[in-house]
């Protein structure tokens, strides 16, 4: 499968690719680590006609220390994250859900910017870094714009950044000891997952968001706000689809992914219990 | 759209389409079919190759990516005639069937083992997720890898 015909330009920073998309108008688009775009482009479910390529922006790729969050560059790779130091203190749950991305080679490619912008809920690290609280940095042509990852997911494949905004920087807030667990639910290996939990819980409260359970990520908040008022884990494992709208297709319907989602979220929160 | 890549320790330069794949690439403008598609939509891992010495799918990334990068097919892993390690485990422990999947695997492997050079047997099966072996050789593929990190 061959894309559809394309101009390419490679942008050398953040504001030389916000330039070029501006004067390239709504048919641009970023092209970072590939992995999301480059599949839709092959099967012609995107067909932008100038792609500005980001993936040389290496400034943009770091994982820091920034006090009471890490900041991660949106170009840092899955690998790189899986792997992180400063990470696997402070965030593991993000490090954690990283290695269960993809493959070895996707994860070579693929961005952590890339995968949030994509807006896929049916990815692993928009659920997981909803349920940690992060916050999305967008630089446009006016400036930077901080976006809480709760306002960021507006529908399938859709995010908040305008069509000129490029996502640079998610800012994780540390976990502080906090227990969590990462469930990931699927056939194959390197499949998506058909329902997946990404959870943490501390003495400061809890964070629950669902893979694959709607058009968008979903924070559970009716799991932590139980969890919040004393409930069992079990009880507040049985409100684990309140805000979740799942759908149907070849692998689920949405009863089963209700169910699934009850049965991932208990074992997510006892693991984080342990 | 004017590439430079090193390919193996050779520099091509070339003038390709921005659609290109990096498979294709390879494979038609460069002659290297040792790097074979399988799926076409990065699952099986049958085209892996190294870019700057780590396994990608080279069916997911595009020839202008890959311009003044490093790249290393199938072909460029034996040296003067004498089999990479990882090849010579694949023939001495019969890590091939088919042999359709066996570039991308050795690929994968030799990847893996830079990142890992002492895996457990869960770890090369889990570090080699990416790569499909559709006559399920799986066993004597993972004792395969074993073997080279044993050498």
């Amino acid at each position: 499968m061959i894309p559809a015909a394309f101009d390419y330009v490679r942008a050398g920073s953040a504001a030389e690719a916000i330039s070029l998309i501006g004067q390239h108008g709504d048919e641009a688009k970023f092209l970072a680590g590939g992995h999301s775009l480059l599949p839709l482009m092959k099967l012609r479910l995107a067909a932008p006609s100038v792609l500005v390529d980001i993936g040389r922006v290496t400034d943009l790729s770091y994982i820091r220390d920034a006090g009471d969050h890490i900041a991660i560059g949106a170009l840092t790779r899955h690998m790189d994250v899986e792997t992180s130091a400063v990470l696997k203190e402070h965030a593991p749950l993000l490090a954690h859900a990283a290695s269960h991305v993809g493959d070895p080679q996707v994860r070579h490619r693929g961005t952590i910017g890339g995968s949030i912008a994509h807006a896929d809920p049916a990815s692993d690290l928009p659920a997981t870094t909803l349920a940690l609280g992060a916050t999305y940095v967008a630089q446009g042509p006016n400036g930077t714009r901080e976006i809480a990852a709760t306002d960021f997911y507006q529908g399938f494949l859709e995010s908040a950044l305008a069509p000129d905004e490029m996502l640079t920087e998610i800012r994780v807030p540390k976990m502080g000891g906090a227990g969590w667990s990462f469930q990931k639910f699927n056939r194959r290996a390197q499949d998506w997952a058909i329902v997946g939990v990404a959870a943490w819980r501390g003495s400061n409260g809890s964070g629950v968001a669902l893979v694959n359970m709607g058009s968008t990520p979903i924070l559970a908040t009716s799991v932590s706000n139980a969890l919040a008022q004393g409930a069992s884990v079990s009880d507040a494992a049985q409100l684990a689809a309140e805000e979740a709208e799942p759908q149907s297709d070849l692998n689920a319907s949405p009863e089963y992914r209700v169910h699934l989602a009850k049965v991932l979220v208990r074992r997510a929160l006892e693991e984080a219990g342990k | 759209m004017k590439i430079s890549v090193t390919v193996n320790g050779t520099v091509h330069e070339s003038d390709v389409e921005p659609r290109t794949l990096l498979v294709h690439y390879v494979r038609e403008v460069l002659g290297l079919t040792g790097t074979n598609i399988g799926c076409d939509t990065s699952s099986c891992g049958a085209c892996s190759l190294h870019v700057n010495g780590e396994a990608v799918k080279s069916c997911t990334m595009l020839a202008v990516q890959a311009d003044g990068q490093s790249i290393t097919t199938i072909e460029g892993l034996a040296v003067d005639g004498e089999m990479h390690p990882m090849q010579q485990a694949f023939m001495e422990n019969h890590g091939l069937q088919c042999g359709y999947c066996t570039p991308g695997m050795v690929m994968a492997a030799t990847s893996l083992l830079k990142e890992n050079p002492n895996p457990t047997e869960e770890e090369v099966r889990i570090g080699l997720e990416g790569n499909l072996c559709r006559c399920t050789g799986y066993h004597n593929i993972v004792k395969s890898v074993l073997a080279a990190a044993a050498k």
